[in-house]
């Protein structure tokens, strides 16, 4: 009894302590139940987007690039199939087993070998690793055929840029390559592997419009990053068909002409709209190369050719006009009164003050007028009426033109070049400007530097009075579900403020220079009836030639080092009577304007009247203000 | 004193036939829906499927519940009276772990006996307790005042925890403690004493630190920060949370956890599996399950107080509190507040020797329930 009592006893304080112990208990129990509500009901929706998250990856579909297309609808820059052989590890096996069998089907180098080894052992199993790009067709239907026995190897496709005119349109379409640090934006798209974008010309220009919209893939993933299946897919949409101005055709011939010569450009324009028919320079590049990668010494190569073939010279090389600005000279000579009667004895030189300055022709023309004078090149005519007309009133000329400034082409890397004024020397040289100064302005040389497309822009202009504006890109591809953007206006140019006789007189001059048989051009002249051009010859020094070499009679061109040579230029309209075309070459070194530049203007000339790209149906296309520019 | 005085005739004898009939059912209940809600996540754990988990875990429940019948219908005296040899038993089987253990999952846990891979550790959880209640019932209330009579008992938890922390295994250790101080309070143990034990804990904190492993420090490095380190430590916490919460009120459906089934989740099958259904079944469905195993351990209190004898008490109120460190600490674990030491959901995650203790446990539970009239005397002897 004693010990039933005692355990009553034992019994209560047990219960006591039984009923604490299952209290906390239940109390900590409740406790999870409330860290369950906190986690499942106030932070489900968190929780909710981290499984999301988690599970689901959001791959991008790279839209196909826009083709770029010349006028006519002619392939510029496509997208071709890329094929490439990838291998799968975990259903490769043997991996090095797989390789050996592949290279019995294509070239494998040690460096492929190496590489593919290398990235097997570093991804997962099921990562796809890239063995080799741009297979042959050959190689993609050996492959194929091997098939049994190349287990975890497929061919998988891409596109990669393609320009079927190659070097010929290098310096307007520029290239595609691999995204660098520098570009990236924020767009995904620039984020995905192997992605490239335009680096240079229209392809850099219009990248955005070329570009399209990505699409996108949900993918579900596991922990690992398998994919186990797509959810849903949104097609992106491809990049805009660019319409440009260039006739393949011409363009073509006119790079071929071009090649000829170590180092030329020729810009050849439709002097009604502007519209850039060809653009093309020389030395120049294939630009499907750096598609493929360059290696580093094809970079170096180019980087340091002393040609510059990266360089566009049509609209960055920079070039002192010489005769070519005589135009300009005498357009402000009328405007400031002096009559085309007015005429000016060349004895072969002038001197101011202490300075002699010469003309071209030793023993000088004799009696000129402002007409034979353009027709001769007479220099010492243009040193007269530009010390009475002044550097200022020349400059103001000459920019109406479209010289001094950039014409506004939709190229990156367009240079505007120098037409000097008495405030630009002081601001630019900071001396104030000499008299002699304005003698060698008004033959183009000295301070005055133009591009390739600022003559073709002054010849256009001078055969339309209109401010034509040139222009590369007429638009967008009308496509099936845009056809009502067919019709876009032609771009209107206003008047230029000049008078319509004085540009008679320098549109007639010109005729004379090529048409006339004691012209600069008359060897140079188009035969073809109707189809006449009118042009003005341009010799550049870049050199001074020294008092001694001129007594001892003026080194010919062709016996000077390359380097040291004249630029030859030569810039003309056609045909005369009824301008349509336009064109401006410059030849770099190569000698006299007459000799070198005119020929080729002719021929280019000849070539564009009779193709008449201005008279042919164009390609149908959608406004121009849609194009999104990117440079 | 014989077998024959011990099993007196002063106690009436029950038929076999009466004990069956004593078992309780609703308890056996409570364990098949339990196991059942594991079986369903084992099943969803192979993507729906019943291999490998969820037939093999069906067959050891079978063999528990067979094992829980014995043990259950075996007198609650016999358990008493072997409760130091079982004790010693398993501490002898823990020791050999030291020696011939075999390496697992970076600590030494099990010995392979060839058809199961027996955790010593798990069955101490049952033996230490049972040793604890023998000894206690053993001890007048007056003498549990006395320091000297706190010797044994601290020993008989020091062995095995020590042991324990050796393999090593912090969580079985702390639970080792915890469940041994449950049966030390209840057993009358005086208040201060807890506290002094307390206070003396946290001085060998720092200690404990120089001990642990590089992973365990990690581990509780990253319980105490998960987000610091998301892709390392913290990755399974903060992947089990995700799969937790994302779950929301009514869960993603079974078999359409995310989470759980593109292997977001670590060991999916065993410690984590309350995770998975959670992210499953929403609040609903581990409100559900918690709500199960409340209930269980009110069996297990419920029994603690009707017993009539010291022993039973302290023995249910031990396994019940057993449970519910099982269960909290695992939850706990996998709900982000408390660090990852690797404790099982009982009944539901997948492992043959936790199943079958607890299945032994819950046998004992219901023996003290079917003995509960039984009254031993302080010195062993039985009467009515």
């Amino acid at each position: 009894m004693l010990q039933k009592n005692e355990d009553n006893e034992r019994h209560r304080a047990f219960s006591r302590r039984a009923l604490l112990l299952g209290g906390t208990q239940a109390l900590l129990l409740s406790g999870l139940a409330g860290r369950m509500y906190y986690l499942q009901v106030i932070e489900a929706d968190r929780y909710k987007t981290l499984a999301e998250d988690n599970r689901i990856n959001l791959r991008l579909l790279p839209p196909p690039r826009g083709r770029i297309l010349d006028r006519f609808g002619l392939a510029l820059a496509t997208n071709r199939q890329n094929f490439r052989v990838v291998l799968v590890r975990e259903h490769a096996g043997d991996v090095e087993k797989v390789l050996k069998a592949l290279s019995q089907l294509m070239v494998l180098d040690e460096h492929d070998y190496k590489r593919v080894m290398r990235e097997v052992s570093r991804k997962r199993s099921f990562v796809p690793v890239t063995v080799r790009e741009n297979l042959t067709w050959d190689e993609v239907s050996r492959v194929e055929v091997n098939g049994p026995e190349l287990p975890g190897v497929t061919i998988e496709m891409g596109q990669i840029r393609d320009y079927p005119f190659a070097d010929s349109m290098s310096h307007v379409l520029g290239y595609v390559a691999a995204v660098a640090e520098r570009d990236l934006t924020g767009d995904p798209l620039l984020e995905l592997p192997g992605f490239r974008i335009g680096k240079n010309g229209i392809e850099q220009k219009y990248d955005l419009a070329l570009r399209g919209a990505a699409g996108t893939s949900q993918i579900e993933v596991n922990a690992y990053g398998r994919v186990i299946r797509e959810l849903n897919r949104e097609e992106g949409k491809p990049g805009d068909e660019l319409v440009l101005t260039v006739d393949g055709g011409l363009q073509t011939f006119v790079h071929q002409r071009l090649m000829g010569e170590k180092s030329a450009s020729a810009v050849v324009m439709d002097i009604e709209n502007g519209d850039v028919l060809a653009l093309a320079s020389v030395p120049s590049y294939d630009p499907n190369a750096f598609n493929i990668g360059l290696t580093v010494k094809q970079w170096n190569d180019l980087i340091s050719d002393p040609l510059h073939p990266l360089t566009n010279k049509a609209i960055s090389g920079l070039y002192a006009p010489g005769s070519t600005f005589k135009m300009m000279v005498a357009m402000a000579a009328q405007k400031a009164g002096i009559q085309t009667d007015y005429k000016v004895f060349c004895p072969g030189y002038v001197t101011l003050g202490r300075s002699r300055f010469h003309c071209w022709k030793r023993h000088g023309h004799g009696w000129v007028d402002m007409h034979d004078a353009i027709k001769h090149s007479c220099d010492v005519f243009f040193y007269d009426i530009s010390r009475k007309v002044g550097i200022d009133n020349i400059a103001a000329m000459a920019n109406q033109f479209g010289l001094g400034g950039k014409v506004g082409i939709d190229l990156n890397g367009e240079k505007g070049g120098v037409i000097p004024t008495r405030d630009w020397k002081l601001a630019n040289i900071g001396e104030p400007w000499q008299g002699g100064e304005t003698l060698i302005a008004s033959i183009g040389q000295g301070f005055v530097l133009t591009t390739p497309l600022q003559l073709a822009t002054m010849a256009a202009r001078i055969a339309s009075g209109k401010a034509v504006t040139p222009r590369l890109t007429r638009g967008v591809r009308a496509g099936a579900e845009n056809q009502e953007g067919e019709g876009v206006p032609l771009p209107e140019f206003a008047p230029l403020d000049v008078s319509a006789a004085h540009l008679r007189v320098i549109r007639e001059a010109m005729d004379a220079v090529s048409n006339s048989q004691r012209g600069t051009a008359y060897r140079a002249r188009i035969k073809e009836e109707g189809m006449e051009l009118a042009g003005k010859t341009g010799t550049s020094q870049v050199r001074r030639i020294s008092m001694a070499e001129r007594a001892a009679g003026v080194t010919k061109n062709e016996q000077l080092p390359w380097r040291r040579r004249d630029h030859a230029l030569f810039v003309s309209f056609a045909p005369v009577h009824k301008p349509r075309y336009c064109c401006a070459v410059v030849v770099e070194h190569g000698g006299g304007g007459s000799k070198v530049a005119a020929p080729i203007a002719r021929d280019i000339l000849l070539e564009t009247q009779q193709r008449d790209p201005a008279g042919r149906n164009s390609l149908p296309i959608v406004a121009t203000s849609q194009i999104a520019e990117s440079g | 004193m014989s077998t024959d005085t011990f099993l007196s005739k002063r106690n009436p004898e029950m038929t076999l036939r009466q004990k069956v009939w004593q078992i309780n059912w609703g308890l056996v209940l409570l364990l098949c829906l339990i196991a059942g809600v594991g079986f369903a996540m084992l099943y969803s754990a192979a993507n729906g499927s019943m291999s490998p988990w969820a037939s093999r875990q069906m067959v050891r429940f079978g063999i528990g519940l067979t094992i829980m019948f014995i043990v259950a219908l075996i007198d609650i005296r016999i358990w008493f009276r072997y409760a130091y040899f079982i004790y010693l038993g398993v501490l002898a089987l823990l020791g050999a772990v030291e020696v011939m253990g075999t390496i697992g999952m970076g600590a030494q846990r099990w010995i392979d006996l060839g058809f199961i891979r027996l955790q010593p550790s798990e069955v101490m959880k049952v033996a230490l307790i049972l040793a604890l209640a023998r000894y206690f019932h053993g001890v007048a209330s007056e003498d549990i005042g006395r320091p000297t009579f706190l010797l044994l008992p601290i020993a008989l938890v020091l062995a095995p925890a020590a042991l324990v922390l050796k393999q090593p295994d912090l969580g079985t250790a702390g639970m080792l403690l915890l469940a041994a101080a449950a049966v030390f309070f209840c057993a009358g143990v005086r208040w201060w004493k807890f506290a002094l034990v307390l206070v003396g804990g946290l001085a060998t904190v720092p200690v404990a630190w120089q001990l642990m492993h590089d992973y365990q420090k990690a581990r509780v490095l990253t319980f105490l920060n998960p987000e610091n380190d998301p892709l390392g430590a913290g990755y399974h916490t903060l992947q089990a949370m995700i799969g937790f919460g994302s779950g929301a009120l009514t869960g993603k459906g079974f078999l359409q956890g995310t989470q759980s089934h593109l292997n977001f989740l670590p060991e999916k099958q065993t410690d984590f599996i309350f995770t998975m259904l959670a992210e499953e079944f929403g609040l609903v469905g581990s409100l559900a399950l918690l709500g199960l195993y409340f209930l269980l351990m009110a069996y297990g209190f419920a029994i603690a107080f009707r017993a009539r004898n010291q022993f039973a008490r302290l023995l249910a109120i031990g396994l019940a509190t057993n449970l519910f460190l099982y269960v909290s600490i695992n939850m706990a674990m996998v709900m982000g507040i408390f660090p990852v030491v690797g404790v099982p959901l009982p009944l539901v995650s997948y492992g043959g020797t936790v199943l079958l203790t607890m299945m032994t446990a819950m046998g004992l539970v219901m023996s003290c329930y079917i003995h509960r009239d039984i009254r031993i005397s302080r010195r062993g002897t039985a009467e009515v």
